[in-house]
């Protein structure tokens, strides 16, 4: 198997707090392959954003990466000093946020703020870079880029906002891109363009997408692998499909029965009794044990480890066909 | 543009002409300006002379327009007590108070946005705390008592700078400078920074506390999602979004460090607009007055335009809505 883009293993991320320390993100492990797109999932505050952030080193005091590694093709970057992580970040790392509208810097133009991200990552000249942003600005589907260069963000709609986001974070030709909930502010139309041109960019250059968002739509549409997000860790990971169609952990059973189907039947939308629990309520053992319907005994002590089924991977104890006496 | 500068020049008028009239009715209830020009003994005919020579038996509104059109040409009649045109005696003072509003104003926002940014970006320092706690001095004190205590410390005790006056001056046509001579120079210090203070702790508090904001908004965090440099980051993006601010309050504060001259001008003794002022007020020198009004007014107003239209140049945001609405 060749080495993934992206690799974390058990990443811990914890903010300080005047009541203590919270632990935002407790174990995280996944992989992203090259040209493969992760869709991460889960509700508010589930983690998702705060991992994408960890992952670009983008975690501010109060808070910081407290543990485990995060590998891009084979370096590790989590312990980088911030100077050679600032390098990374662009030029490696594209990073593309949820509000077009509030993205781009308002008092400089779009071509100034492409020219000088290119100019920061890669050795060219003015004009050089210049022809270059406005080959980007083509590329994400602008029309007359020529002209909408010397345009500023304001003059541009959102939709077409987000487009000029994803040309800066991908106008040093990044081997990954994070894009944290990319087309949540945009309206559906424009949603659908977004989507599908990440998945392109991400097929023409062969580059990893973390795809970040709650919508489960857009993880059907757009990823390959999805990873379901609970209060800090990861419930499920899997190929698309097999997730959608057959979800393992009782969480994402449960979200994945919350989606509406077209289909007509007047069924119920199932819905997941319950709020995810605070970070500074936590339950002992597995952290969904108070919303689950299938909980027992060792669910409220023992916390599950991610445990291999199929193409799937699951934490919950319902599928360890060992049960363990001692755990408690 | 065009349209939104005219349009801005014409309420300009208008603020001019209501300040005219105000300034217009000075010379009809401070009493008869008469008594203050002759001796008590002078006979009702010489008095009535005098009346006549001034203009002052023509109808009110007669007055007025002779006054205003004469304001409009920068003639504002003869002082009472110096006995020479207003204009002449204004032109005289004006590059002293000038050349201290420019000194205090320059120094207050190269000060003042220096510390501002060093505050906001390394926020934890024992600097920065003691920036904030010398701007809270510099915002409670008033003028006159940090004048006093500069004179104390750096005339009296140290006796390193003159305590009062311009120096040496140096003629340039009609501008008379400091600037250009030593001594002069070194009496343009301690007035400017008196004059200066507290607009620095303004523009210092200001721009921290717009420059924490600005570094907490998306487009800086993906401008560091883009990999720039720290310094692309604080000293491209944010300090031009946090200096829009800044410019309209540097800007208006200049009109208010003319007026507020007063007070630093009589401290030093500094031979310009605002000390005239302060003479006129103890002579009742109405004319003096009366044009005194007329100038700051028209500067604050010049400033006020000036900063309008900076405005639309820094913010791009604001030429397209202006353009829209024209």
């Amino acid at each position: 198997m060749t080495e993934p883009i992206l690799s974390v293993r058990n990443l811990q991320v914890e903010f300080a707090s005047r009541r203590g320390t919270l632990r935002a993100i407790d174990g995280v492990s996944f992989d992203i392959a090259k040209g493969e797109v992760l869709g991460v999932v889960g509700e508010s505050g589930a983690g998702k954003s705060v991992t994408g952030l960890a992952v670009i080193g983008l975690i501010d005091p109060p808070g910081r990466i407290a543990g485990g590694e995060i590998r891009l093709a084979g370096l590790r970057i989590d312990n980088l000093p911030p100077e050679e992580l600032r390098r990374i970040r662009g030029k490696r790392i594209g990073m593309i946020f949820q509000d077009p509208l509030t993205s781009l810097n308002p008092l400089y133009r779009v071509g100034d703020q492409l020219i000088e991200t290119i100019k920061t990552h890669l050795n060219l000249s003015e004009t050089a870079a210049r022809r270059r942003a406005i080959d980007l600005l083509a590329e994400v589907g602008i029309p007359a880029p020529e002209k909408r260069i010397d345009g500023y963000p304001h003059e541009f709609s959102g939709g077409m906002r987000q487009r000029v986001v994803i040309a800066l974070a991908i106008c040093a030709e990044p081997e990954l891109i994070i894009a944290d909930e990319p087309t949540t502010a945009l309206d559906v139309s424009v949603q659908a363009q977004i989507i599908s041109l990440i998945k392109r960019l991400g097929r023409d250059h062969g580059t990893a997408v973390m795809l970040v968002t709650h919508d489960m739509g857009v993880i059907a549409e757009a990823s390959d692998r999805v990873a379901v997000m609970y209060a800090g860790r990861v419930a499920e990971i899997g190929p698309v499909q097999d997730v959608v169609r057959n979800p393992l952990h009782p969480y994402a059973k449960g979200l994945m029965g919350a989606i509406p189907t077209l289909a007509g039947d007047d069924k119920r939308l199932v819905q997941i009794p319950g709020s995810m629990p605070r970070l500074s309520a936590i339950p002992r053992g597995c952290s969904f044990n108070p919303r689950c319907a299938f909980a027992f005994d060792r669910c409220r002590v023992e916390r599950p480890e991610p445990l291999p089924r199929g193409t799937q991977s699951v934490a919950c104890h319902l599928y360890d066909n060992v049960p363990a006496e001692s755990a408690a | 543009m065009l349209a939104f500068t005219l349009r801005r020049a014409v309420q300009a008028i208008g603020v001019m002409f209501a300040v005219g009239i105000i300034a217009f009715s000075m010379f009809r209830f401070a009493g008869d300006p008469i008594n203050q020009i002759v001796s008590l003994d002078t006979p009702a005919a010489e008095r009535a002379a005098v009346r006549k020579s001034l203009g002052l038996d023509d109808p009110v509104p007669v007055q007025f327009v002779r006054y205003f059109a004469d304001a409009a040409q920068f003639k504002f009649g003869v002082s009472y007590q110096f006995r020479q045109p207003v204009s002449t005696l204004l032109m005289e003072r004006m590059p002293a108070t000038l050349e201290l509003a420019i000194c205090a104003t320059v120094f207050a926002m190269v000060s003042g946005i220096l510390m501002g940014v060093y505050s906001a970006l390394r926020r934890d320092t024992v600097l920065a705390k003691l920036f904030q706690a010398v701007s809270l001095i510099g915002i409670s004190l008033p003028t006159f008592l940090i004048g006093i205590l500069l004179i104390y410390l750096f005339a009296v005790t140290l006796g390193w700078l003159p305590s009062f006056g311009r120096g040496e001056v140096v003629k340039l046509g009609w501008w008379t400078t400091g600037l250009l001579t030593l001594s002069g120079l070194k009496a343009l210090i301690m007035p400017s920074i008196t004059l200066g203070l507290f607009q620095m702790t303004l523009i210092m508090r200001l721009v921290r506390a717009e420059m924490l904001e600005v570094l907490r908004t998306d487009y800086i965090r993906f401008a560091r999602a883009r990999g720039l440099t720290t310094r692309a980051i604080h000293f491209g993006h944010a300090l031009k979004n946090t200096l829009i601010p800044v410019i309209t309050v540097a800007g208006l504060q200049f009109g208010s460090v003319i007026a507020f001259s007063i007070i630093t001008e009589t401290v030093f003794q500094w031979p310009g607009m605002g000390l005239l002022f302060v003479q006129a007020v103890q002579n009742v020198d109405i004319p003096i007055m009366a044009a005194y009004l007329l100038m700051v007014s028209l500067i604050f107003v010049t400033i006020n335009l000036v900063v309008d239209i900076l405005y639309t140049v820094v913010d791009p945001r604001l030429r397209a809505t202006v353009g829209r609405a024209t």
